[in-house]
């Protein structure tokens, strides 16, 4: 052979020892230098976490009656590996799919890529609730929907329909964004949180912790051999409330009987556990229970009369006259009034400026005390208080009313409560500063918050929560739906008791001044409600309200209490466009007192709107 | 040098026991490389150890779990024999054949494209009774056969650059054949075996460096300036395959999933190996277990220390093949030796490169390894060329018959 051929064959020879060095030092490398890290990715390959979804605690009534609870659903999902390997098969198969879930064949494929890439090896779930029928109807076409399958989830019922739907909120998945906020960090995709209301307030109560399966798994997913280990899942504690289901329904049917958007409140004075809580128009809570229809879901969110709106805790309202009780105290206990100063009700208030304050009526009172200016709802008289106050105390209503609750979030243990407005000199002022008014603070500005008129707004609950505070003494509660969280064999674990936020000291004598006019206003001839408490077997003390809220009409108001003379209940009420308060807002508390305290005649209800007019509506004369 | 190197085995050989060597003669079984048949044999039995746990979760393994392994070992029996029916045979002969011998590989290629079965979107095998005959791989060890049976042909005043074309001419058309079954690695053994031809044939230095620029150019045409054009050489998913393995864990369910996994099976297998625990093949996370992947299934049960054996088999195989080329009586059997192993050389770095991620996707069949029959018994027939040329070297040694005379 000649040197020609040597040299190339030992070219070819050199080529074969590179090629042999580059790949035995590339297997050095990955198997003895970096093997360990090597080895634990094919542990992780091949063990898989399989989730198990712990059961949500149920919300229950007072009673023990469940108010949501669980049911199992049937979820839609596909096993992309399992799916043709064709492509145009496999689209074949989704857009098959499409047509009779009634998903877009653009979801589907977008579902699928997106869980994928968070969960590989995982089935995707389409639809969180479907049809059985649905089901059925994929399983019997298994040739025609290769890698279909069908998955159980767990959804939330509502076994009372709407009853207090606007408490719960609602369960969904969490979403991405959340998983990096620290009290969502143990979750994982595709887990369930509370999303609003008490389901939000109480997501850890109620969510529990997820189990796990460790399982050994192959390339496909599918378990093999056994399971390596198992975290059961801890089911999540129930969440007692304070709530009477029976109260509630009273409430809630005569707010429906009514027609008229509204809301009320039902709270214990001692310690602000709310009895009954509602607003209307109400809803059906189920909507939010996957599949969410959009159509059903658009025609809530659009309704002109805002069902999913919680007026109890975010309605904003001029409060009419059931803010003279505080106006009463402010004054009592400020001394500008004293209990048995007369003051002379001859139908016009003149402010000075020219403008003259009437009675609604027309009407005149003549001479009265505070007492009396409290049953009859004398404008006249509360004009002259506080005009009083403006002027020979530092903002005395102003702080008795703050002090009371007034413009301030309650602290209830709901998300999306209003703080409200309470008028001050400041507030005014800094608006003309700020040219988003025209006018200065004046003395018309306090007379009008004297009788709940102007620039005030407030809701039922913070309402109530002032109307405890004149209950129980000056205790201002911290209202909250919760009592308790049990265990699911019914074990107390933790009790919600929220102490007092503060207590402010209202003269004893002021107290019961004010709630003796407010009684009298219930109970005695004359008084703006006796029409529907006069017989009524429970003695009740309760403020009647009617406020201008231009656009809208009347804003129809009742705040109260009873058992007077030591209250057990305070119950609040009121009914957008209802007019008079004993006309609309006065029927739904009589309901309410009736299913607390269990009276079960109904006789004087008929005579209810035609007392009314007795009420005096503060007007502002041009 | 041929000569010297012959000569100084012959004398080796003469302390042989007289009456074992008359016997073992006749039968042509000491003649032969002992090596290159030890080599072989070792690595077809690794196969069928291997694929016991490769092939666990297959189809056709679920009834009979032995299935491949049976098949695998038949082939590798039938390959033996062939391998000892060719060690007997003057390759000399196949010089004349050349012709019939290029038409044969050609037919049988193109029959493939005609009435061929698919599998995973290509059509490469033709299905006979008992198993699919892929007959490109046979073309590879045809093509060696017919084209330095080609190369010796000298044409008196043939320009030397037309020598070149006509040979390369020779080579590329099979490769495009193979090229459109599609299949991409086999094509590029067919390259690599021209090439190895008109190397060993002696062709100029010049010529190479022009066919490297003119491959160059290729190149970047194929994937830079093409796609720019609008004109797609490559189908998507073979461009994609070819720049994913640059950076596996850029995309791990997607194209650089297999060797993702396959990086997964090797690394996993450390020093010595998990053994029965060894788990990547077996739970189905690594694709083509059985054929492209089977050296990381190797790798993860049996570690650095089994892989690098499997290596030094190959190496030892190649040596020899470069060592025949140079022991051959005539430069026909130097370039099949040569070409031969160049084609082993190249299937184990392309494929054993696939493996540990150095080189791109493309299936090519590691050889003996992988699982199939064509690919088994076209090696086996390679290397009984081999023991062709080798033997044929013995006989035509002067001191070889000096060792009979003795």
């Amino acid at each position: 052979m000649n040197a020609q051929f040597a040299v190339r064959v030992a070219v070819l020879s050199g080529i074969a020892l590179v090629v042999f060095a580059v790949v035995f030092f590339r297997l050095w490398y990955l198997e003895v230098l970096s093997g360990d890290e090597y080895l634990a990715q094919s542990q992780s390959n091949q063990t898989r976490e399989i989730p198990i979804q712990a059961q949500r605690g149920e919300i229950l009534d007072a009673n023990g009656r469940t108010l949501v609870g669980n049911r199992t659903a049937l979820s839609l999902q596909v096993r992309p590996e399992q799916l043709p390997e064709n492509i145009a098969a496999r689209n074949e198969v989704l857009k098959n799919l499409a047509d009779v879930v009634g998903m877009p064949y653009g979801k589907i494929k977008r579902e699928i890529r997106q869980q994928s890439e968070i969960l590989p090896a995982n089935p995707v779930t389409l639809e969180a609730d479907v049809n059985r029928d649905l089901i059925f109807y994929l399983q019997e076409r298994k040739d025609m929907f290769p890698g279909i399958t069908a998955g159980e989830v767990t959804v939330r019922k509502y076994p009372q329909g709407t009853l207090a739907s606007h408490l719960f909120g609602y369960v969904r998945e969490v979403t991405s964004e959340q998983l990096d906020e620290p009290q969502y960090e143990d979750l994982a995709p595709g887990d369930r949180i509370g999303a609003d209301g008490l389901e939000l307030q109480y997501d850890q109560v109620l969510r529990g912790r997820n189990g796990a399966v460790n399982v050994r798994v192959d390339a496909l997913g599918d378990p093999r051999g056994r399971d390596l280990a198992e975290v059961k899942p801890k089911t999540g504690d129930n969440l007692v409330l304070s709530i009477d289901s029976k109260v509630q329904q009273a409430g809630e049917q005569a707010l429906a009987d009514g027609g008229l958007p509204g809301a009320f409140v039902a709270m214990d004075p001692s310690d602000g556990s709310i009895v009954a809580m509602g607003s209307g128009p109400n809803f059906d809570p189920s909507v939010f229970t996957p599949p969410v229809s959009s159509s059903q879901f658009d025609a809530l969110n659009n309704d002109p009369a805002m069902p999913l709106f919680s007026r109890a805790i975010g309605g904003l309202y001029p409060t009419g006259s059931t803010f003279k009780p505080i106006t009463a105290t402010a004054a009592l206990s400020e001394g500008v009034l004293g209990p048995d100063e007369i003051i002379n009700d001859d139908g016009a208030f003149d402010l000075g400026d020219g403008n003259v304050l009437t009675n609604s009526d027309g009407q005149a009172y003549g001479a009265i005390t505070v007492q009396q200016a409290l049953r009859y709802s004398s404008n006249i008289f509360f004009y002259t208080v506080g005009a009083r106050l403006e002027t020979e105390s530092n903002e005395g209503l102003q702080k008795w009313a703050s002090d009371l609750g007034i413009g301030s979030a309650t602290g209830v243990d709901l998300p999306g409560e209003t703080q409200g407005l309470l008028p001050t000199p400041e507030w005014r002022n800094q608006l003309l500063k700020d040219e988003l008014t025209d006018r200065p603070w004046s003395i018309g500005d306090n007379v009008n918050l004297a009788v709940g008129q102007g620039d005030l707004q407030t809701n039922p609950l913070q309402m109530a929560v002032a109307y405890s505070a004149l209950a129980n003494g000056g205790d201002i509660v911290r209202p909250h739906l919760a009592s308790a969280a049990t265990d699911p064999a019914g074990r107390t674990v933790e009790q919600f008791d929220p102490a007092t936020r503060r207590s402010i000291d209202i003269p004893p004598e002021v107290r019961d001044v004010v709630l003796a006019g407010m009684h009298d206003a219930a109970t005695a001839e004359g008084g703006t409600s006796v029409s529907l408490f006069g017989d009524f077997p429970v003695e009740v003390a309760g403020k009647t309200g009617t406020a201008q809220r231009p656009p809208n009409g009347l804003q129809s108001w009742y705040a109260s209490m009873a058992p007077y003379p030591n209250p057990k209940l305070v119950v609040i009420a009121t009914v957008e466009n209802g007019g008079y308060g004993a006309e609309s807002a006065a029927p739904i508390a009589k309901e309410i007192y009736e299913a607390y305290f269990k009276v079960s005649d109904k006789s004087s209800d008929d005579n209810a709107a035609v007392d009314a007019t007795t009420e005096a509506a503060p007007g502002l004369a041009p | 040098m041929m000569e010297s190197a012959t000569a100084s085995r012959g004398r080796v050989r003469s302390f042989a026991d007289e009456r074992q060597v008359g016997l073992l003669e006749r039968t042509g079984f000491l003649r032969i490389d002992p090596w290159i048949a030890i080599a072989a044999i070792a690595l077809v039995t690794t196969s069928a150890i291997v694929l016991v746990q490769a092939t666990k979760g297959l189809p056709e393994a679920a009834s009979n779990p032995y299935y491949y392994v049976i098949r695998q070992s038949i082939y590798g029996v039938i390959g033996v024999a062939l391998m000892f029916a060719l060690a007997r045979f003057d390759y000399s002969r196949f010089r004349e054949l050349r012709v019939g011998i290029y038409t044969a590989m050609l037919v049988t290629i193109l029959l493939v494209l005609v009435v061929g079965s698919s599998a995973l979107g290509a059509t490469r095998s033709l299905e006979l009774p008992f198993f699919n005959f892929q007959s490109s791989e046979l073309g590879k060890v045809l093509l060696v056969v017919a084209l330095a049976g080609f190369a010796m042909e000298r044409v008196r005043r043939q320009p030397e650059w037309q020598r070149t074309a006509r040979l390369l001419a020779i080579g590329i058309f099979p490769m495009i054949l193979v090229l459109v079954q599609p299949d991409l690695g086999t094509s590029l053994v067919y390259g690599a075996v021209t090439l190895t031809v008109l190397f060993l044939s002696g062709t100029r230095w010049t010529h190479f460096v022009a066919l490297g620029a003119i491959a160059v150019a290729l190149v970047a045409f194929s994937f830079v300036l093409g796609p720019k054009l609008g004109v797609s050489v490559f189908e998507d998913y073979q461009a994609d395959r070819f720049t994913a393995f640059l950076d596996p864990s850029g995309d791990p369910t997607g194209d650089s999933y297999q060797t993702n996994q396959s990086l997964i099976a090797i690394g996993s297998g450390g020093k010595t190996g998990l053994g029965g625990d060894a788990t990547q093949a077996r739970a189905g996370f690594l694709p083509e277990a059985h054929t492209d992947f089977i050296f990381a299934v190797t790798a993860e049960r049996w570690g650095f220390v089994g892989a690098a054996f499997l290596l030094s088999l190959y190496a030892l195989l190649i040596w020899r093949a470069l060592r025949i080329a140079t022991l051959s009586k005539n430069l026909y059997g130097s370039m099949i030796a040569g070409g031969i192993a160049v084609i082993l050389l190249f299937q184990v770095f392309v494929n054993v490169g696939m493996n540990v991620g150095v080189m791109p996707v493309t299936g090519i069949p590691l050889p003996l390894m992988t699982y199939g029959g064509s690919s088994v018994l076209a090696t086996f027939m390679a290397i009984g060329l081999l023991q062709s040329v080798y033997v044929q070297s013995q006989l035509a040694s002067p001191s070889r018959v000096r060792t009979h005379a003795l």
